[in-house]
């Protein structure tokens, strides 16, 4: 039994950073109906800026209540920054353009920013471990062998993605720009009608979700080290679990990486952990062929 | 106007290409050339990084001496970024673009299969300093290795385990590693009476996260861990497990050695690996090596950084015995390699181009090794 409380822990901890990088999928695919493949490298870049950042700031000795939070942001501020760089100069000049396009391209620079990270003056082909910032230690419950054990970073990789995303939701729900982004989703040429500047909703759009998947690099970063290609994986999973959760949906994404990090764990705890990586596609397919629209999302069908 | 930006961006893709260069295709006949392939950077960086720095520690004392057959070695070095598609692509390059008469290379078996295919395929003789899966050697004539194979480090392994006692062990290996492949196989097979596989888990190198897996092997309940793996995931692997409280020894072979496990310190302490080296052996040759190694680059070396020094020598003695600097006389030379005195041991290659040599168990502490067993080939 404590097992399997293990196991849902570990799977709840990595879920949630699978629910952030999610987010930025569900998002751009709300308000463009495009699938931003660029967006692993988004998370990748994140851990990137983070680890320079603390590097940094290393020698002035800044207590952890400044300097955790200082680099957080400095990577949010820097991946809303990028993310703002690609859609202005790679998804807008080709927004009346079919959908394959625009496809294409993102897979294109997602390639572009992997092989930039692998350069040395961005970061190197070589897997680096993160600079000293939070001591990490564990607390482990339960008499051995029957022990429980929960990492303080699985403590702020969980709490991080649950605050944010309550923070998004008062965003989504609650500001005019949220709403501007609601209805951008709900139908871009009516809602430019109606005076909202769309281009603007969109650059937001983009920025929001690159600053998550920020947050989602650098706590990964931290737990396991930084490498030019760790956003691969990561990103095609978030993508499953934005499927999964309905792709457009926000509670979706979460639900879905929540799910999706369960699944994975579950997969290599019990069943054989060869077949954790194929397991997440595995799900896409099902996932696809039983409900396409997600667990969230509403089926809606096309008028012609 | 739109001309303008469009001749701007061709302009810019042409300077673009233009800006690669390429680096050798000019053949001066004054010079010997050898290519080699090696993971200089990436997920394995310190297995090419230690193995390029004994390789030019060999070729530079080779031509201090008056180089072979009248002329200097140089070694063309392309690094394949640890992946075995570069791997391919970048011998392809050295001997297609290059000319080399012969390749040193890879530490890693994957890539040395990778490599292998193609030099065998093009008649270039290929010599690997390390790589221990058996199969290397078998995809041609041309392929060499001056290292033991894992049907060996495999039995080594069994044999420690059997000698600490371990009844009970978990093998946690790497499904996307040819080299962890064949010493799981090599190990199963030494182990198989003296003792039991309670469980084998396994994991993708360059993952992340194992705690998933290290959870259900700590309730298999095991003596010991078997983790037939790179240093990189080896660290990460230790020291989730010791966050989960799994708290026996882990133990595994060469590919544990590297400067970032020793740099991992504590974590690793109890843990044990087969190598082909230690620096605390006494043997004459291989002190003067450690001190020619620390002369040229400030440091201590490791298995690659020897075995990479003892690829070199034989090479260029190989060359000499050849007569010439011809692919084909020169892997004839390398395949009558008998008794020569390497810094690793004596080599002999045999009749399956592969070399045996002793092995030694390493233990771990305090981000330092010592010898716990050394086992010589029967």
């Amino acid at each position: 039994m404590h097992d399997l409380i293990q196991q849902l822990i570990i799977g709840l901890s990595i879920g949630a950073t699978y629910a952030l990088i999610a987010l930025g999928y569900t998002m751009v695919y709300g308000v463009l109906r495009l699938i931003n493949f660029a967006h692993g490298e988004v998370y990748m870049m994140g851990a990137v800026v983070g680890f320079h950042v603390t590097n940094l700031i290393a020698r002035w000795r800044l207590p952890l209540w400044v300097s955790l939070p200082f680099v957080f942001v400095t990577a949010m501020v820097a991946c809303a920054a990028l993310g703002f760089l690609i859609e202005f100069l790679a998804y807008r000049p080709l927004r009346n353009r079919p959908r394959l396009v625009v496809l294409i391209t993102a897979i294109g620079v997602s390639l572009l920013l992997q092989n930039l990270a692998q350069m040395w003056f961005i970061f190197g082909p070589t897997p680096q471990a993160f600079p000293p910032l939070i001591p990490q230690y564990s607390k482990t419950f339960g008499t051995p062998p029957n022990t429980i054990t929960i990492s303080n970073l699985d403590v702020l990789s969980f709490g991080l993605s649950v605050g944010l995303m309550a923070a998004l939701a008062w965003v989504v729900l609650r500001t005019r720009t949220g709403l501007a982004l609601r209805a951008v989703s709900y139908r871009f040429d009516t809602s430019s009608l109606m005076g909202i500047n769309t281009n603007r909703t969109i650059s937001f759009t983009f920025m929001l979700g690159s600053a998550l998947a920020a947050v989602a690099g650098v706590v990964d970063a931290i737990r396991y080290d930084v490498k030019p290609l760790m956003g691969l994986m990561p990103g095609l999973k978030a993508f499953v679990a934005a499927v999964l959760g309905g792709i457009g949906s926000i509670p979706g994404a979460l639900v879905g990486g929540m799910l999706m990090g369960l699944v994975e764990t579950l997969v290599k705890g019990y069943l054989s952990s060869a077949y954790a990586d194929a397991v997440a596609f595995v799900v896409l397919i099902v996932i696809l062929l039983v409900k396409p629209s997600g667990l969230f999302g509403r089926y809606v069908p096309e008028k012609l | 106007m739109r001309w303008m930006t469009r001749t701007a961006w061709a302009a810019l893709l042409v300077a673009g290409l233009m800006s690669c260069k390429d680096k050798g295709a000019s053949r001066p006949s004054n010079e010997i050339l050898i290519g080699e392939f090696a993971s200089m950077t990436g997920q394995t960086a310190t297995f090419g990084q230690s193995s390029h720095e004994g390789l030019m520690l060999a070729i530079d004392q080779v031509n201090a001496a008056g180089g072979v057959l009248g002329k200097p070695i140089r070694v063309i070095t392309e690094d394949n970024r640890s992946d075995a598609n570069e791997a391919v692509t970048a011998v392809q390059k050295l001997i297609s673009r290059d000319h080399v008469v012969a390749i040193i290379g890879e530490v890693a078996s994957k890539r040395s299969l990778a490599g292998g295919g193609v030099c065998q395929q093009y008649k270039i003789p290929m010599l690997s300093p390390s790589s221990t899966n058996p199969a290397v050697t078998q995809v041609g004539d041309y392929i060499f290795r001056i290292c033991f194979t894992d049907d060996f480090q495999g039995g080594v392994c069994a044999r420690f385990a059997v000698k600490k006692g371990w009844k009970k062990v978990v093998i946690f290996r790497d499904v996307a590693n040819d080299y962890s492949k064949g010493l799981t196989a090599g190990f199963r097979a030494g182990y198989e009476n003296a003792g039991s596989v309670v469980a084998e888990e396994s994991f993708r190198e360059g993952d992340n996260d194992f705690k998933a897996q290290l959870t259900k092997i700590k309730s298999a309940g095991p003596d010991a861990v078997f983790l037939p793996a790179y240093y990189a995931d080896v660290v990460k692997i230790v020291k989730q497990a010791r966050e989960l409280e799994l708290n026996v020894p882990f133990f595994g072979g060469d590919g544990w050695d590297s400067p970032t496990t020793l740099a991992a310190g504590a974590v690793m302490d109890g843990c044990f690996f087969a190598n082909h080296y230690s620096p605390d052996d006494p043997r004459p040759a291989v002190q003067s090596f450690i001190k020619a190694y620390q002369a040229k680059y400030r440091k201590t070396p490791d298995a690659m950084a020897i075995l990479g020094y003892d690829a070199g020598r034989v090479m260029a003695d190989a060359i000499k015995l050849a007569g010439k600097a011809e692919p084909k006389a020169i892997r004839d030379a390398l395949a009558q390699t008998k008794d020569f005195p390497g810094a690793s041991g004596t080599i002999t290659i045999d009749e399956r181009r592969n070399a045996r040599k002793p092995a030694f168990v390493l233990a771990l502490k305090g981000g330092k090794t010592s010898i716990a067993d050394t086992i010589n080939p029967e």
